[in-house]
């Protein structure tokens, strides 16, 4: 097998960060202002990322991938982040829609010859759920599969597909049926050359401008076996939902260390332009460290709760309501918390950081950092926690 | 009578969009309806109704899959 190239063997972790880092640094960081400002794909980004076979990293190594573990892929998501948030965050959501193939079509021969695939052509792959009526509700489709002997139709208002029109397959959630009902959902896998997307809504957004995240009505067609086995509530117990929000808490925590990091650069030029007095922005600079450790800790903990559950494959463990309840805790805290830490790192910085054109500019982060709690929205996840609340026990 | 007592708590607290009666003891009731959020006025009541308490590992979505998991699940918590 040629695939898995230099970095098949799981020891050479540590090599491959510090390879993707070094793409970060030469590829992914320059060009981050270019996507921002244009709001468009980091083509370059992902050109260099298909070229390290970085899209089947988290691919079993039996079909030709890295068979990376799901907290090294939140490591690689990290470090993305400390050089451009947009380009983290389409590898993070590429990687969510492998792990929903992964842990639930390895029974399916098509979804294992789509892993090859993914291994020896680096598809991109996007995902639809949310849908126009039921607004962020992943747990609910109007939609539904309309099968004729072996092939299927679809139809989906998709008020937001993050780089849709890059994708080589997109993810749908669809009713199993049209008589089923609005919770009985299966995932399809639609490709590129039997997908239609009409543009429903455009992307000029304040942050994550590179995302791409237009909205569009997909009307796809395939074969049947392209709905993954399992139903769409267990791929989402045991697979999207912890696996979002654990490699999105990575690539936020990555973005709040590189503004930390601009914020130390700052404090450090300070003290060497009149060393013998600490500058008051050192103390500040203590400060959001601390905050910034408190992000690492709440995300770390889940992950590797989440990772010990992965290893285990005791499936009912992911629907436990306590676990889903931690998973939250740690999307909703980390939103918040990058929100917290680039403003104090802001402060720290200056005026300089408030500048578009300065090398310490923390614009761009600052903007980013807002959209956090707004895709799957805070408050909507926090409901379902309170409600959850009232009926699990702890200790 | 366990399962008789659930469909009772299930027409009164389930808020599904399909009948209960028309439902069979290992219906899938998530196919049927069954949302996170109905699942938590179910539990209430019937921890209530029986007077017991789900330990933590009861309280995922295959103890409420069906009526005969719930039983199963009450069933062995009663003393």
């Amino acid at each position: 097998m040629e695939a898995a190239a230099s970095f098949s063997d799981p020891i050479d972790f540590d090599a491959l960060k510090r390879a993707v880092n070094e793409l970060g640094r030469s590829v992914v960081a320059p060009a981050s202002k270019a996507v921002d400002d244009e709001a468009r794909f980091p083509h370059e980004a992902f050109d260099a990322l298909k070229g390290e076979k970085l899209l089947s990293a988290y691919v079993p190594v039996q079909y030709g991938g890295m068979g990376l573990s799901m907290s090294q892929i939140c490591g690689l998501c990290e470090i993305l982040g400390h050089h451009c948030a947009s380009t983290a965050m389409v590898f993070a959501m590429h990687q969510i829609q492998v792990a929903c193939i992964v842990h639930n079509g390895g029974t399916s021969t098509f979804f294992q010859n789509y892993m090859r695939r993914i291994v020896d052509e680096q598809l991109l792959l996007a995902s639809a759920t949310t849908e126009l009526g039921v607004g962020g509700d992943l747990t609910s489709s109007l939609c539904a599969v309309e099968t004729e002997g072996e092939r299927f139709t679809l139809e989906k208002k998709a008020p937001v597909i993050s780089y849709g029109q890059e994708a080589d397959a997109i993810l749908v959630t669809a009713r199993r049926n049209p008589d089923a009902q609005n919770s009985d959902q299966v995932h399809v896998l639609v490709e590129k050359d039997a997908t239609e997307l009409e543009p429903l809504a455009g992307w000029d957004t304040l942050g994550f401008r590179g995302t791409c995240s237009l909205g569009f009505v997909l009307k796809a067609a395939g074969h049947v076996e392209q709905i993954l086995p399992e139903p769409f509530a267990d791929i989402l117990a045991h697979s999207m939902h912890p696996y979002s929000h654990m490699t999105w808490g990575s690539l936020w925590l990555g973005l709040a260390t590189d503004a930390v990091n601009i914020a130390r650069d700052s404090v450090r030029k300070k003290m060497l332009a009149s060393p013998g007095t600490p500058p008051p922005s050192a103390l500040r600079l203590a400060e959001v460290d601390e905050v910034l450790f408190e992000m690492r800790s709440g995300l770390y903990a889940t992950m590797e709760e989440y990772q010990e559950m992965l290893d285990r494959g005791n499936t009912d463990a992911f629907s436990n309501f306590g676990f889903s309840i931690r998973v939250n805790n740690v999307k909703i805290t980390c939103s918040e918390l990058v929100v917290d830490i680039v403003g104090k790192a802001l402060l720290i910085v200056g005026i300089s950081g408030y500048k578009n054109d300065s090398k310490s500019s923390l614009s761009r982060h600052l903007r980013d950092a807002y959209g956090a709690a707004l895709m799957v929205n805070n408050d909507r996840i926090r409901g379902y926690n309170s409600a959850m609340q009232v009926i699990v026990r702890q200790g | 009578m366990v399962h008789e007592q659930i469909r009772d708590i299930l027409s009164s607290h389930g808020r599904l969009a399909t009948d209960v009666a028309s439902l069979q003891n290992d219906s899938d009731l998530y196919e049927a309806g069954l949302t996170s959020l109905i699942t938590v006025n179910l539990l209430l009541a019937i921890e209530d109704h029986f007077d017991v308490e789900f330990p933590d590992d009861l309280l995922s979505r295959r103890t409420f899959q069906s009526i005969d998991a719930l039983a199963e699940a009450v069933e062995g918590l009663v003393p």
